[in-house]
């Protein structure tokens, strides 16, 4: 075990699958350069030469099917986009190729791709570099969608992505990427499709999704320590496969459940989420689910704009006591988390 | 075999084939949008002619001859036609999205130039494996307006895959012709730009094609660069459909008749007579042998049994 930041874990389970499979290899715009996609890739180029960590033309279209055609031949590649907003440039290649070459050759082929795209947040990424979109991609059929939150999830999360045989989009949130924790130092895999509960509770239920559980944590444990209530963190992890019968079992046992989703609420992951519950846990639930997220806009850049954009540790308090009858906390003394503390640009 | 001989039965094959989803259409037991090949089976035999099984191909919804030129089987082929569980993915892809990756067919889509990028993809697996496979993609004029072209010819040259690019040039998009469409006088001129080679051919000679293809494989493998082939054509049919479309007056019947009078299949049977390949009562006898095929395959696709309901959820994943 070692402790690594969320960003090294992603560039670890990288390198170790590479060593493991010579099928695996890397490119996207910028992979290669000094840069590093914020040192997820270092070190790769060096170790594995450029024709298995390639820089590309500003093409995503093209690249997205270039990705997909070597995939079709036996090749496991991993695109990289440093938003993913650029990644609308290749929905095409994703909704209406990659999703679809399995199930419309009779499973003779198959696409064996990862894409790694990172949802950019603060110090005015603006409406162009900030969007999450997984419900978008999940929505299709045929796509995999997973967001890691954990060190621990970004490395046996990505391992299994580069594993799995069909193409599977991995959203990295860029503030998760200096999370730490102690993470095993040998390859493996964690299931796509198993959520996690990240704080045990038994008075509600967060579910949250990407950096949302972070701040859905430190909520918890305000809320735990001025009205001692005892909140349930519940993190899907993938968007597809999803692991309906952890957040199921957690709202039955809470009989409360807020979701937090990083991203707008209309047509979204909330939705979703949201209906699963009132289909599965109708009888059980003592209260209406509560959706929280984006504001419905387009993301602002001045930084008075962006924090009224989106939901925060606060946010998710006065949701939880509102919902369990609670007086609004003073919250003056606490300490929330300040993008602006540890960045400061320029992305 | 002699080449003539071979040639013709490919071009007929085709042929034969469509001339049979003609026949049979009306019937509506083929429930799929049919993009016919008719006029363009000389540049796609041609082209494959050229093809060892293991080399690869990719297409557009356009893809009947293509299919038939790569994997000589009109039994799936018409299965697939009528939906039936024998067909090449089991009556899901229909007539637009053929393959059959073990013969080097590999994917055709019915978005204009999506599969572009997807044969650059299969051409740099290609290399990395450095397996001497040689990739061709086939794509129409419409295809040439989409950003994606550029983007996948700029990729396959600057990393010099072993890739040939057909466009098969109709001179239209579904009703709207070149002319109205691109602010250039020639594709062959701006492709020039690119580190390719680049060839361009308007005949329905089927052998001249071959040896052009043959050619230009050489010049891939030799020098470690792509190709660009424009080898035009004329689509006999409507955009989609079995019928002739002149009455709707958006392009002229008289360009047709130019190109019936060279129509490929008519333009090789000519040579295999006139330069005594083959006797008349041969010919008519292999024509015959052919058509008996392609009765087969559809009578076969007919009788098979539709795949069960549980197939609509199976291979979404692997």
């Amino acid at each position: 075990m070692s402790k690594i930041s969320y960003c090294e874990a992603l560039n670890k389970a990288i390198i170790q699958e590479m060593d493991r499979d010579p099928a695996v290899f890397i490119y996207g715009i910028g992979v290669p350069d000094h840069k590093e996609i914020f040192g997820s890739t270092a070190g790769i180029l060096e170790r594995f030469g450029s024709e298995r960590c390639m820089d590309t033309p500003i093409a995503e279209d093209a690249m997205t099917g270039i990705g997909i055609g070597a995939a079709l031949n036996g090749m496991r590649p991993i695109h990289v986009h440093i938003r993913v907003d650029f990644l609308l440039l290749a929905m095409n290649q994703l909704v209406n190729m990659a999703s679809t070459i399995s199930y419309g050759s009779g499973g003779k082929l198959n696409v064996p791709l990862v894409i790694r795209a990172v949802v950019g947040r603060g110090w005015g990424q603006g409406f162009q570099h900030s969007k999450s979109m997984h419900s978008t991609f999940a929505h299709v059929p045929g796509l995999k969608v997973i967001a890691p939150t954990t060190p621990r999830d970004a490395k046996g999360m990505m391992a299994a992505a580069i594993r799995d045989n069909n193409p599977v989009i991995i959203l990295e949130h860029r503030w998760l990427y200096w999370q730490e924790e102690e993470v095993e130092d040998e390859p493996f895999t964690i299931e796509l499709g198993k959520g996690n509960v990240l704080r045990q509770g038994s008075d509600l239920t967060i579910i949250a999704t990407s950096w949302l559980n972070v701040e859905a944590v430190q909520a918890a444990d305000i809320l735990q320590k001025i009205h001692g209530v005892n909140v349930e963190v519940v993190d899907p992890r993938c968007f597809y496969p999803l692991d309906t019968e952890l957040l199921v079992n957690s709202v039955r046992k809470t009989g409360h459940c807020i979701v937090a989703d990083n991203d707008w609420i209309h047509c979204g992951f909330s939705a979703e989420l949201a209906a699963t519950i009132y289909e599965h846990c109708y009888e059980d639930i003592k209260s209406k689910v509560t959706r929280i997220g984006f504001a419905e806009t387009p993301c602002p850049t001045a930084r008075h704009l962006e924090d009224a954009f989106y939901p925060n540790t606060e946010t998710l308090i006065r949701a939880v006591e509102e919902k369990l009858g609670l007086t609004e906390a003073e919250l003056d003394s606490e300490k929330f988390f300040s993008h602006e503390n540890r960045f400061k640009g320029p992305f | 075999m002699n080449l003539s001989i071979t040639l013709y039965k490919k071009l007929l094959l085709i042929r034969a084939a469509e001339e049979a989803i003609i026949n049979y259409y009306h019937e509506d037991e083929m429930k799929s949008p049919m993009h016919m090949s008719m006029g363009e089976e000389a540049v796609v035999a041609g082209v494959c002619h050229a093809l060892s099984i293991e080399d690869q191909v990719l297409g557009t919804y356009r893809s009947h001859a293509l299919y038939i030129s790569k994997t000589q089987d009109t039994d799936t082929f018409f299965a697939e036609m009528y939906g039936k569980s024998t067909g090449t993915a089991n009556g899901k892809s229909g007539s637009m999205h053929l393959s059959d990756p073990d013969k080097g067919m590999m994917v055709s889509s019915a978005i204009v130039s999506s599969s572009i990028s997807t044969a650059v993809g299969v051409a740099l697996a290609n290399k990395m494996k450095k397996n001497n496979r040689m990739t061709v993609v086939f794509f129409g004029d419409g295809a040439i307006d989409a950003g994606v072209f550029w983007e996948s010819l700029n990729f396959a040259c600057l990393e010099r895959l072993p890739i040939i690019f057909v466009l098969e040039d109709n001179g239209i998009a579904v009703h709207t012709s070149d002319k109205k469409r691109q602010g250039y006088d020639s594709i062959s001129k701006v492709v020039a730009q690119y580190n390719c080679h680049n060839y361009e051919e308007s005949t329905t000679d089927v052998e001249s094609i071959y040896q052009l293809t043959q050619a230009v494989i050489d010049k891939v493998r030799t020098t470690s660069q792509p190709a660009f082939m424009k080898l035009s054509y004329y689509r006999y049919l409507e955009h989609v459909g079995i019928n002739e479309d002149f009455h709707d007056n958006y392009r002229c019947e008289k360009e047709y008749e130019d190109w019936r009078v060279k129509d490929p299949i008519k333009v090789q049977r000519s040579r295999l007579l006139e330069n005594s390949i083959v006797k008349e009562s041969e010919l008519i006898e292999i024509e015959s042998n052919i058509y008996q095929q392609v009765e087969q395959s559809v009578s076969k696709a007919k009788q098979a049994p539709f795949s069960s309901i549980q197939t609509l959820y199976q291979d979404v994943f692997k």
